[in-house]
């Protein structure tokens, strides 16, 4: 068991790729769930949005990274708004069906056979995100960092971008929660029939809080298709909203560090997991019949499922979340 | 059908000119080319010649040579040697009444070369296909059969789901894998231990209803009695599916397997429609049960109590009903029914890890479209949801079918979103 390997990833996975776009993510979630009280089960298809506005923009229209960015922003109000209307007059149950709907109508978009031409269907498009790299002020041939958190010079680039946005788009987060609109917020989450007698119009305020966090969804769809540097229809499942969603509550939610602490522990402790459980396949610690190789994959998704539920039925405010801000009631 | 000969040794060459090309004169004997003839089957027997249509031959991501199809529908591209190239077709130059035989299918071919002075002939097959002697009518009613399988067992296993939401007010998210968790302990029952599915179907619902019950009892009701908000256990049941589908995959594996009954029948045919055994009995004992689930609903107590708790749990409490026990009975009946739900799906379309979960959407589309909350209502608007997507894949992709009733969920929200059969104080 090579213990400085499983050590090691773990640290590097908490600020990994994925860590990253699930922060962000998260962060668009915090503003819907955390203060808002809206159940949007679609964050998968904002982010999908993110990445194929950016991959066809470039591959199909041969428009630059930067027009694929807009048009993903763009496509993600439409989406916003196409979530919004039916349903924010509605109950929550209604959001979080029509949501999960239509992010898996994307996906199928996408996938399908008929659109192969236009999205790559199922095994996506590559090769689309020069113009992001050749912005990159470190020397890809050399390693920057220490220890565990070493990265080369060419993902470190995407790495500090893909970070920051992280930190700035929760100090806006931050800055609006403190003001007025953030207050009108929370009192829609509390009660909603209270904000609207006091002549607030609650659609509006809904659908704008649904609109700019699906803006965050689409950023980290953006990153995350930078990053890799390939965009595929599987990676864009339901599975990915609730692996934010167990990011956020996890770290705690209506909490600005919420989501980032939440995606940096939650994503350590996939990494571990997995790399554990893998060393073990593969020194037989654990018999074949119990696990093979391929399962270990499998696991993290148990573990998020059953991370989830247990979040929710023991600690539902996480870890840095407040009890008494987490009046999440039948509404 | 295209007719010319593939890959054939040309000695003599005289091109076809297409119009608007420079002319060429006859070849040296050793040109290379890739061609193709192009014949709209407009029926069986007629083939029709497309003139006009842009054809163009590049290698490498570089425009080799274009050609239009003349008079009799023939193309050629000379191109420089032996290799691979693409051969793509422009689909707006075809005529408008002239399209691909597989809609939505690739505008390109590839042709490798390996000679020199091979003729290669890269097929685009356009208009019906001749073998297929299928009418438009007797389409729509094969798929109109298929909608009411489909309608009639998303039916069956989303009552429960809706029953549950009415009682106790959960959005029942792993309804799906209950749907699944059925249809594998009935695979197991009939592969692993080996009982007929006659007798494995109805043990599995048995099992699968004890399982909704032991649920209910185990993790629904602590909540409830804990005063959890509606929102928190519906997260609480979204971790449940999730966590219990890999639970499936780890166990069953990815692939799809059927079950070991029943599975290769022949299709009888009864006028327009050709139906095998399964499916038949599938349909009816799909209405049998169903129609009993009704007349219990309606003439029981006990069925009258499910429909009294789930319209107003306080009011029925009031009256002296039990409303835990009715709410563990609803556990138990609808997964029961959706365990029979997933074993007739197993039947019809092979059984999988995701089974279920891919029923989730429909049957929420259903039960929305229904009346989120009825028993009756589910049953329409399930089965609206079946007949729906089976017609819609008369017009597009079978991939997307499930995409229509999604569509029509959002716009039956916007119109009416307490669903046909359903009251407006649940809504808003």
């Amino acid at each position: 068991m090579d213990w400085s390997l499983i050590f090691d990833s773990t640290i590097k996975a908490a600020v990994n790729k994925e860590a990253m776009v699930f922060a962000l993510a998260a962060v668009g979630l915090n503003l819907h769930f955390g203060y808002t009280g809206l159940l949007n089960f679609g964050q998968a298809g904002f982010i999908a949005i993110g990445a194929y506005g950016a991959a066809i923009s470039v591959e199909f229209y041969n428009w630059s990274l930067w027009a694929g960015l807009a048009s993903g922003l763009v496509f993600g109000i439409i989406f916003a708004l196409i979530l919004g209307v039916p349903t924010l007059r509605l109950r929550s149950d209604y959001l979080a069906i029509v949501t999960i709907a239509f992010a898996e109508m994307i996906r199928f978009v996408v996938r399908s056979n008929r659109f192969t031409w236009f999205t790559g269907g199922s095994s996506g498009i590559n090769g689309f995100s020069d113009d992001f790299y050749d912005l990159n002020p470190f020397d890809p041939g050399k390693k920057y960092g220490f220890g565990p958190l070493t990265f080369s010079g060419f993902e470190l680039w995407p790495a500090v971008v893909g970070w920051t946005l992280v930190a700035l788009c929760s100090v806006l987060v931050y800055l609006l929660i403190r003001s007025p609109w953030g207050r009108v917020l929370k009192s829609i989450r509390e009660d909603e029939d209270a904000a609207r007698s006091l002549g607030k119009n609650v659609f509006v305020y809904k659908m704008q809080s649904l609109v700019l966090g699906g803006l965050f969804g689409v950023l980290a769809g953006f990153m995350s298709a930078v990053w890799t540097r390939s965009v595929q229809p599987d990676t864009f499942a339901t599975a990915a909203t609730f692996f934010a969603y167990t990011c956020l509550i996890l770290g705690g939610v209506g909490r600005v560090k919420g989501p980032i602490i939440g995606s940096m522990i939650f994503l350590a402790l996939l990494s571990f997991t997995d790399t554990f459980l893998r060393q073990a396949v593969a020194n037989d610690l654990i018999p074949d019949s119990i696990m093979s190789g391929s399962q270990v994959g499998q696991t993290r998704f148990i573990l998020m499922g059953v991370g989830l539920m247990a979040l929710m039925i023991f600690r539902p405010q996480g870890i840095f979340g407040n009890k008494r801000e987490l009046e999440l009631d039948a509404r | 059908m295209q007719a010319t000969a593939a890959g054939a040794q040309t000695d003599d060459e005289t091109t076809t000119t297409a119009p608007g090309e420079p002319t060429q004169t006859t070849e040296p004997e050793d040109a290379t080319t890739v061609r193709g003839r192009l014949v709209n089957q407009t029926d069986d027997e007629t083939q029709e010649p497309v003139e006009g249509v842009d054809i163009t031959v590049s290698q490498d991501g570089d425009e080799i040579g274009t050609a239009t199809s003349d008079g009799d529908g023939e193309w050629e591209v000379v191109v420089p040697g032996p290799g691979q190239y693409v051969v793509e077709l422009d689909d707006g130059s075809l005529p408008k009444d002239v399209e691909l035989r597989e809609k939505g299918g690739s505008t390109t071919r590839t042709v490798s070369i390996s000679t020199p002075g091979q003729a290669r002939t890269a097929v685009f097959a356009l208009g019906e296909d001749p073998r297929q002697t299928v009418s438009r009518f007797d389409e729509v009613m094969q798929k109109i059969f298929d909608g009411l399988r489909f309608g009639l067992i998303i039916a069956m296993a989303a009552v429960g789901l809706s029953l549950i939401f009415g009682t106790t007010g959960l959005t029942n998210f792993a309804h799906g894998e209950i749907v699944t968790g059925g249809a594998l302990i009935a695979w197991f029952l009939s592969s692993t231990v080996g009982l007929p599915l006659l007798v494995a179907a109805p043990l599995a619902m048995l099992l699968t209803g004890l399982i909704g019950g032991a649920l209910e009892t185990g993790l629904w009701r602590p909540l409830r009695k804990r005063r959890t908000g509606l929102i928190a256990m519906l997260v609480v049941s979204i971790g449940l599916a999730l966590g219990v589908r890999y639970v499936y995959q780890y166990m069953f594996g990815g692939r799809t397997r059927p079950y070991s009954d029943y599975n290769l029948q022949i299709e009888d045919r009864y006028g327009p429609i050709g139906a095998t055994p399964k499916e038949l009995w599938s349909i009816i004992i799909a209405l049998v049960v169903l129609v009993a689930v009704a007349v219990l609903l309606q003439r029981t107590r006990m069925g009258k109590a499910m429909r009294a708790v789930a319209d107003n749990p306080e009011l029925a409490s009031a009256s002296g009903i039990d409303v835990d026990r009715i709410i563990l009975l609803v556990w138990v009946f609808g997964s029961a029914l959706a365990c029979l739900g997933g074993v007739l799906l197993g039947l019809a379309e092979q059984v999988s890890w995701e089974m279920g979960a891919r029923l989730l959407l429909l049957m929420f589309a259903g039960i929305t479209l229904g009346g989120l909350g009825t028993a009756y209502g589910a049953l329409l608007g399930c089965f609206l949801v079946g007949l729906l997507s089976s017609l819609s894949t008369l017009y597009i992709d079978s991939s997307l079918r499930t995409v229509p009733a999604l569509v029509l969920l959002a716009v039956i929200l916007l119109i009416r979103p307490q669903g046909i059969l359903g009251r407006r104080e649940r809504v808003g």
